[in-house]
């Protein structure tokens, strides 16, 4: 089992890395990698701007490319953009993005004290050796959760996908009824076009674009560029670069920093590759519960916030084995945890590969060509990250009037590109709009997305266990596996109103993170 | 006339609620849901054993009225949260239309114009929705994307969309 492991991880980094035809045998697929986390990396450190815009807008690009070097690049975006988050929330004190907002609690003190090169110093380190766990979980595990979901019937994968659209809209942010309010609605832009039994056009009001349903692109662009734009536009804090001044020589750690740092990088890496098996907790949570966690072991709990290196070093450690994590469920399983995820997952099936257990037996290179991928786009950003350190820190001081003018034009010309269709570019304004109001009206549409791409999978995978079980809607119940994540979808509901109860009698104890839900609420 | 400034509070529950977002939230979510749940029927039902194309459609335009009749019952009894307003503190009308209308206008110069006129028009006017935002600013910016956007989508990438056309006569 171990050896199959490995040497199917060699084959990746064989795809990887060599092809007998290119010039000196260096794969394309290692370019892709590299522009990959460049660009991650970028727009991560670009306060405004986020992965899933980012990886929306290369969407429409990868559609001449190669399955393998499509999803290595699109992958890259989004672990790139986690080591560039860190660079903004330590230096400008700006949780432009959720999974980092916690190290800003930490990470802006100590820039404040003249240490911020140490604490990207270390958050490198630890971000390599959260992503390095995560990863050698997915070699291992992936292989594992395949034998058994190969064995799943449509009931089965339908409960499945049942218990990844509640976790994923649930313990997501915000309320969790909006959350699973916003999947619903997913599910029916998901229904929009031909249906694919029977052909009937649904709810396409008479335009004969939208038989192919709503495009996946145009409905990410709307919903995390234009809607996203709308909200941020004006609303830009003043940033303030007094501290951001670091130099290579900066970063170096002191060897107590280092001894420090050590236990707190693993604690934080096992938080967070047990939140990523989790389906629907993504980094956010990870890095939450891991700084909380450190807190709590801490002997002085008390000069958390004041700039401790393990209140840096813990959840920018989790976040990363997370994110790395996530991956497991969705290219194993086909069910994604969050909507980054399903975008990726998007991207696979616009290259004509069904997501799912056979994945892995179907297109070996994808699998284990995006698995060794990681490893050395990991690779390639810790020497982007450290010797780079000023070029990053100079991004930061891009006005944001520049980023999404610039945007508006790569979202317009992105969904343009989809289907050289203009009618796409009017589906983007329809769903920015919506979009914006939804999130005024304090919705999170993330979960929309997941419901988008799974629905179609769950409507067919839906009517196929009626039809084999003749019509009867306890099969769900009744087969062992399936009753399994039933139940879990019930635990779930029940834990979520119990919270919800217990939080109303006493407000004061709801969150367990306490003080850490404050830069949250500021993003 | 001290009491102008809180006019909802003392006409009880059902202004009370008029004011909550949640209430809104639900509202609309509940709207989705009709829209569903009436029109699904129409592309026939099915039976549980042979669905047809209008049942889960219907199923989940019922669940969702019944989510915003929860989301909106919410809002009852529940104190006001500290943000209600739906519209931000300084809502950003020029802004918004701006962001909105650079699609449009990219939609506009792009079936008429061209790639280039398209590209100039989407990044000048959206730029124009920063309050800091100067005119020169602006049309350098306008200009430096056009110029990457075209050597990018039309010549590396190969858009079949002209880079300029007026009418029948078009260039490149």
């Amino acid at each position: 089992m171990i050896t199959t492991a490995i040497s199917d991880l060699a084959h990746g980094f064989e795809v990887i890395i060599y092809d007998p035809h290119a010039y000196f045998y260096l794969s394309i697929n290692l370019l892709w990698c590299f522009i990959g986390v460049l660009i991650g990396n970028m727009v991560g450190v670009l306060p405004g701007m986020g992965p899933l815009a980012t990886i929306s807008i290369l969407l429409p690009l990868t559609f001449g490319m190669k399955p393998v070097g499509a999803i290595v690049m699109l992958g890259a975006v989004m672990y790139g953009a986690q080591y560039g988050g860190a660079i903004c929330s330590i230096l400008l004190n700006l949780p432009c993005h959720p999974p980092h907002a916690v190290t800003c609690l930490d990470g802006f003190p100590m820039t404040k004290q003249g240490r911020g090169g140490v604490a990207l110093g270390v958050t490198v380190m630890a971000s390599f050796v959260g992503a390095s766990w995560g990863i050698t979980e997915m070699v291992f595990l992936s292989p594992v959760l395949v034998r058994i979901a190969l064995q799943f019937g449509p009931a089965e994968i339908c409960s499945l996908m049942l218990l990844g659209l509640l976790a994923g809209s649930t313990l997501a942010r915000g309320s969790p009824l909006k959350g699973v309010a916003m999947t619903v609605l997913g599910l029916m832009i998901g229904i929009i076009g031909s249906d694919i039994e029977t052909g009937a056009e649904r709810f396409t009001f008479g335009l004969t674009e939208l038989d192919d349903g709503v495009e996946l692109i145009a409905l990410a662009l709307g919903l995390f560029g234009v809607a996203e734009f709308m909200n941020s536009v004006n609303q830009q804090a003043e940033i303030n670069t007094k501290y951001s001044n670091v130099r290579l020589r900066d970063m170096r750690p002191t060897k107590e920093d280092l001894k420090r740092s050590f236990f707190p990088m693993w604690r934080g890496t096992i938080v967070g590759s047990l939140c990523s098996l989790i389906p629907g907790t993504g980094p956010t949570i990870a890095s939450f519960v891991a700084y909380a966690t450190e807190k709590k072991i801490s002997r002085t709990p008390e000069l958390f916030g004041t700039g401790m290196i393990e209140g840096v070093v813990c959840p920018e450690a989790s976040t990363h084995s997370s994110v790395q994590g996530d991956f497991i469920p969705t290219m194993s399983l086909g069910i994604p945890g969050d909507a980054v995820m399903a975008l990726l997952l998007g991207a696979l099936m616009i290259q004509g590969i069904v997501p799912g257990p056979q994945l892995i037996s179907q297109h070996p290179d994808v699998f284990w060509g995006l698995v060794a991928s990681f490893w050395i786009g990991n690779i390639m950003l810790v020497l982007l990250n450290v010797p780079l350190i000023g070029i990053w820190v100079k991004l930061l001081t891009i006005p944001y009037k520049y980023l999404y003018s610039s945007a508006m034009f790569f979202v317009c010309i992105g969904v343009y590109a989809a289907n050289n269709d203009m009618f796409q570019v009017g589906e983007v304004l329809v769903i920015g709009m919506l979009g914006y109001v939804l999130l005024r009206l304090g919705f999170h549409p993330a979960p929309i997305l997941l419901g988008f791409v799974l629905g179609p999978r769950f409507e067919e995978n839906f009517r196929r266990a009626m039809l084999i079980s003749r019509g009867d809607i306890m099969v769900f119940l009744e087969r062992p596996i399936s009753a399994v994540f039933i139940s879990l979808c019930v635990i779930l509901i029940a834990g979520q109103i119990y919270v919800r109860m217990r939080g109303a009698k006493k407000p004061a104890t709801t969150a367990p993170a306490g003080n850490v839900e404050q830069p949250l609420a500021a993003e | 006339m001290s009491s102008s400034n809180e006019p909802a509070r003392s006409y009880g529950l059902s202004l009370n609620l008029l004011r909550k977002r949640d209430f809104y939230a639900g509202g609309l979510m509940i709207l989705f849901g009709l829209v569903m749940a009436m029109h699904g029927p129409s592309y026939s039902l099915g039976t549980l054993m042979h669905m047809g194309p209008g049942f889960l459609p219907t199923a989940l335009g019922v669940i969702l009225i019944g989510l915003g009749i929860a989301i909106a019952m919410t809002a009852v009894g529940v104190p006001d949260g500290e943000d209600e307003d739906i519209l931000p503190a300084q809502p950003q009308w020029f802004a918004w239309a701006c962001i909105l209308a650079a699609p449009v206008l990219f939609i506009v110069f792009g079936t008429y114009g061209g790639l280039a006129p398209a590209t100039f028009t989407c990044v000048f006017v959206a730029s124009l929705g920063d309050q800091k935002a100067g005119w020169i600013a602006s049309i350098v910016l306008s200009t430096i994307i056009t110029v990457f956007g075209v050597l990018l989508f039309h010549f590396v990438l190969q858009i079949p969309m002209p880079v300029l056309k007026f009418f029948e006569w078009s260039l490149l």
